[in-house]
């Protein structure tokens, strides 16, 4: 069974890899972004399964600073200066709500 | 040349903190493990990716903008963190079965 997972998941980082960076043909800016939304992919999965709460807004969090630095990249690419405002509101957003969400955790109330 | 050279390793060193954290977030037992390796992983890669953007672009509205996102995030992110794990830790979310000691608990029963 062990032996079945490790092999599942070798084969879809090789494919994800070999297919970004051989086949896909595009600058490297958008191979970069690629990569950054395949960790976003595995970040969701922890998500839909986190056996916790705790797991859940965890994985919500680094999200959060994930998509920062996709934004940097993204007005890199575009040569558009309004994305990194985007990324810092959302970084803001984003600690604030994962407090909030810890404090809700540890069964405190908000106004505490 | 050498900015768009220092730039361009500075950005790849993020993306591939960014890919191991999260790597890390996927595979690790516990919340607390994960919340280790996703939160020191993705800071660093974060930072180091804003870093590059801001040696790709220099000194303008885009690149202290990333400099900003450096110093939030620096700031934000192991707040967060360290909130989400005593929230964790008061929630009574069981720890990995491979733990050995967990004296924290043992403080807090003695005292209670």
């Amino acid at each position: 069974m062990k032996a079945i997972r490790w092999a599942v998941g070798l084969v879809i980082l090789g494919a994800l890899g070999y297919l970004n960076f051989f086949v896909f043909r595009a600058p490297l800016l958008v191979r970069l972004i690629n990569v950054s939304l395949f960790s976003a992919l595995f970040v969701l999965y922890r998500v839909v399964r986190g056996p916790s709460s705790a797991d859940r807004i965890m994985a919500v969090d680094i999200l959060g600073v994930l998509i920062i630095g996709m934004l940097a990249l993204i007005g890199r690419f575009y040569k558009q200066g309004f994305f990194m405002d985007i990324a810092l509101i959302w970084a803001l957003l984003s600690f604030v709500a994962s407090l909030a969400f810890a404090k809700i955790l540890e069964g405190r109330r908000i106004d505490d | 040349m050498i900015r768009q050279v220092a730039g361009t390793i500075f950005i790849f060193i993020g993306i591939g903190f960014d890919f191991l954290g999260v790597l890390g977030l996927v595979r690790l037992p516990d919340v607390y493990n994960r919340l280790q390796a996703a939160t020191k992983c993705v800071t660093f890669g974060t930072a180091g990716l804003l870093l590059g953007v801001f040696i790709l672009e220099g000194f303008t509205s885009f690149g202290f903008k990333a400099l900003l996102g450096i110093a939030f995030v620096f700031l934000s992110s192991p707040v967060a963190a360290h909130a989400i794990s005593r929230a964790a830790h008061r929630g009574r979310i069981p720890l990995a079965p491979e733990t050995v000691v967990d004296m924290y608990r043992a403080d807090q029963d003695a005292k209670s």
